[in-house]
């Protein structure tokens, strides 16, 4: 698809906004609708929009399998930090109240942010390593 | 007026029929396919229904997203809807790993009939 | 710290086998989890006993009170449970590190030890929460990660036994939570106790049966309880030898307990027993899961298959020890559950041990004739844990025998004793003809080149087997457990 010009360059205008629609749908968890989850699937998208454009090789080149094995594991550490420092601070697994001991609210939202950013990891990551799996078997090199 | 009421049981929990309906597709497709990647779908569409079973009672007509604001006094029951949140992400995870099954089994024993492998490679066990 | 012990036994494999899929140097994974189940083996026994001083735990998840946040709840009953995963988990890695190495290629061992841990995260989950959904999410991380372990084993039908377990394994799982969704429709609770107050006035609904018919159901596949046990066999036999070890001494036990929590602790079942009809189907599919377990074993040839059969029989006596419904049959169930772990463990120990030595993936019982010369020390481990699994006086598998005879005297059903005498003899035929084949048969292995057995996996078998024969003599450690779990579930026994 790389030779359509409509696509490529439409792909190039889209993606940034992907991206930044997947922050808003993040952040925006907090407050309304939303959360890491939903998020990591549409920064996901974005990342399968572009290979399917500009051919799985491309995108490899950007972020390679080795990172997304490393990604994965690291959104779950990222999730159990959260834990293990209510532990440290001297409260129950994953009490949030605790990260900001003056206002036990605002601890809640910075509490819940990191867990977010945690899932956001982790689903985007192992959304395109399920992708890369599935589009690079059975083919001698890529499209 | 009985017979109202009859039809009330019958059609008012519309929402419960369907859930009947889906579980028993899906295991109907489990049961009588062959195919490995049918099976996978009726196993999808059995997990759907338990996704509609927790959902549809959580929903209370004119209710609102349960984010507390003055605006709003009917809010819906947020705990199923993040179960359910948790449930997709569990189906999604089961129907990778099953397909990703299936592809290598398809690599190794070049066919995704479940019968047909049966048939051929467990034969030759004894 | 010490209060952090319920979420410390799930929280650290979980945060290890992120760690392990990072750092993928086999020998760093192996001592991580060592380390993990170290801990998680002490945070159970500090457990065991902080309950048995004090009373029941109950740990608020995220400071939330429950019954609106998460609970973690922990009796006597979850205790046991708990010690036996670390136990079995510890003893696996220690006797399985080479194994492994031979087993698993070396690109995947860093995700097989996450994996690993992973599972271990999960049966400890299910045991330790006293939240129903909560339960569900634990048994599906247990089960992902034990379909792909399967799927690890290097004859190509492992892929094929890991996706009937799948199917099937999700099957049962949505089916519990389709019964839970029922019961949180017309209780709007999830917490166990709070659900077990909540449904005491609807009791004899039909929702309410429905649910438990759907969660029985669900948990039985989970079970391997007689009809629903079809992807066992398979998923035993094809695995890695250390996957099947861990697998047949773990995963099943927790698919129990959590079936006893609901009949005991939720649907409140006391003795005498409220629902006839379900200890009926009970009865009667422990009694077919003992005869058509022993007779698939004694016609099967394939020995790891052998034994998966075995396991589907002892399984029939674990459910028939629920549903003899007295404090006798209970408490002889509930020492099966962890004797069975035992003397299965052993068993499967030594034959993968058998496997690493002649060096093939899937011994038929041609491939022992003669080997009681060969090998005398892994052949006379496996006669004893046999025996103990035929129930000889003297060893593990006797005690409980004679826990369920007394609690079939005790409700006045002289057939059931009969029939698990019977039984008894099912067991002896195929174990006659391994004992046989070993010792009496002429040797067909003399060409091959045997590799020396490792010394850890030496110690581990040996500790088994002998702790399978100490264990019969002196009953008070484990029976002890046992009775104090019986009078955990149901208080006025």
């Amino acid at each position: 698809m790389i030779n359509n010009q409509i696509i490529r360059i439409l792909s190039k205008i889209l993606f940034p906004f992907l991206i930044i629609f997947a922050l808003y749908v993040q952040f925006h968890g907090d407050y309304g609708p939303g959360g890491g989850f939903q998020a990591g699937v549409v920064v996901a998208a974005a990342f399968v929009f572009y290979a399917l454009v500009n051919g799985l090789a491309k995108l490899k080149e950007i972020i390679s399998e080795k990172l997304l094995e490393c990604l994965v594991p690291l959104g779950v550490l990222i999730y159990s930090g959260v834990g293990v420092t209510s532990w440290i601070l001297g409260g129950n697994f994953l009490d949030y109240s605790l990260l900001d001991k003056s206002d036990p609210s605002h601890g809640q939202h910075m509490g819940v942010l990191i867990i977010e950013l945690g899932v956001l990891i982790t689903v985007a990551a192992t959304m395109l390593l399920i992708f890369y799996s599935f589009s690079g078997r059975g083919r001698k090199g890529d499209s | 007026m009985e017979f109202i009421n009859d039809l009330s049981i019958y059609f008012g929990r519309i929402n419960h029929w369907v859930t009947i309906f889906l579980i028993v597709s899906g295991l109907y497709i489990i049961i009588t396919n062959s195919n490995m990647i049918k099976k996978l779908i009726g196993l999808s569409i059995f997990q759907t229904s338990v996704y509609l079973l927790y959902v549809s009672p959580g929903k209370i007509i004119g209710g609102t997203a349960p984010i507390i604001s003055p605006q709003f006094e009917v809010y819906s029951n947020p705990l199923p809807h993040v179960l359910i949140l948790t449930a997709i992400v569990v189906g999604v995870a089961t129907l990778s790993l099953g397909l990703a099954l299936v592809v290598r089994i398809k690599e190794e024993f070049g066919s995704i009939d479940e019968e047909a492998i049966l048939m051929n490679s467990f034969e030759d066990q004894e | 710290m010490f209060d952090q012990w319920p979420s410390l036994v799930v929280a650290v494999p979980l945060i290890a086998a992120g760690i392990c899929a990072i750092i993928r140097y086999e020998f760093f994974c192996w001592l991580v989890s060592i380390i993990t189940s170290l801990v998680s083996l002490s945070g159970s026994i500090f457990l065991y006993l902080t309950v048995k001083a004090s009373g029941d735990i109950s740990y608020k998840l995220g400071g939330w009170a429950p019954p609106v946040g998460i609970e973690y709840r922990v009796d006597i009953f979850a205790c046991y449970l708990l010690i036996l995963i670390s136990l079995v988990a510890i003893a696996v890695l220690i006797y399985g590190r080479k194994l492994i190495n031979k087993e698993i290629a070396s690109h995947l061992r860093g995700w097989f030890y996450s994996m690993y841990l992973l599972c271990m995260c999960g049966l400890m989950g299910i045991v330790i929460t006293g939240d129903a959904f909560n339960a569900f999410v634990f048994m599906e991380i247990s089960s992902l990660s034990m379909y792909t372990l399967i799927a690890l084993g290097r004859d190509k039908r492992a892929l094929l036994a890991s996706y009937q377990y799948l199917i099937l394994g999700t099957l049962g799982a949505t089916m519990y939570v389709i019964g839970v969704g029922l019961l949180f429709n017309v209780t709007g609770t999830l917490n166990l106790i709070d659900l077990s107050i909540k449904i005491q006035p609807i009791l004899d609904t039909p929702v309410i049966k429905v649910a438990m018919s759907f969660i029985f159901a669900g948990l039985s596949i989970k079970i391997a309880l007689f009809p629903l046990h079809f992807w066992l066999p398979n998923a035993y036999a094809f695995a890695p030898s250390v996957v099947t070890t861990f697998l047949a001494a773990t995963a099943t036990k927790v698919s129990i307990y959590l079936l006893m929590r609901y009949f005991y602790t939720v649907f409140g079942f006391s003795f005498g027993m409220s629902s006839e009809l379900i200890i009926g189907i009970i009865l009667s599919c422990s009694i077919l899961a003992i005869f058509v377990g022993s007779f698939s074993a004694i016609f099967e040839n394939n020995l790891k298959r052998l034994l998966a059969f075995s396991s589907v029989a002892q399984i029939g006596y674990i459910t028939l020890g629920i549903a003899i419904a007295n404090n006798a049959g209970l408490t002889g169930s509930m020492v099966h559950i962890f004797n069975h772990a035992l003397m299965k463990a052993s068993l499967f120990m030594i034959l993968g041990a058998i496997a690493f030595q002649i060096h093939k993936d899937q011994l038929t019982l041609t491939d022992l004739s003669g080997l009681g010369k060969q090998m005398p020390f892994s052949m006379a481990a496996m006669t004893i844990a046999g025996l103990s699994l035929l129930g000889v006086p003297g060893t593990v598998g006797f005690v409980t025998k004679w826990y369920l005879i007394q609690g079939a005297m005790q409700n006045g059903w002289w057939w059931l004793v009969v029939l698990i005498l019977v039984s008894s003899l099912l067991v002896l035929i195929y174990l006659g003809k391994i004992i046989e084949t070993v010792y009496f048969k002429p040797a067909s292995n003399t060409g091959i080149e045997m590799n020396e057995l490792p010394g850890s996996t030496f110690i581990i078998i040996l500790l088994a087997v002998s702790s399978c024969i100490y264990l019969g003599f002196d009953t008070s450690l484990t029976l002890g457990i046992a009775e104090e779990a019986v009078n955990a579930l149901v208080p006025e026994g």
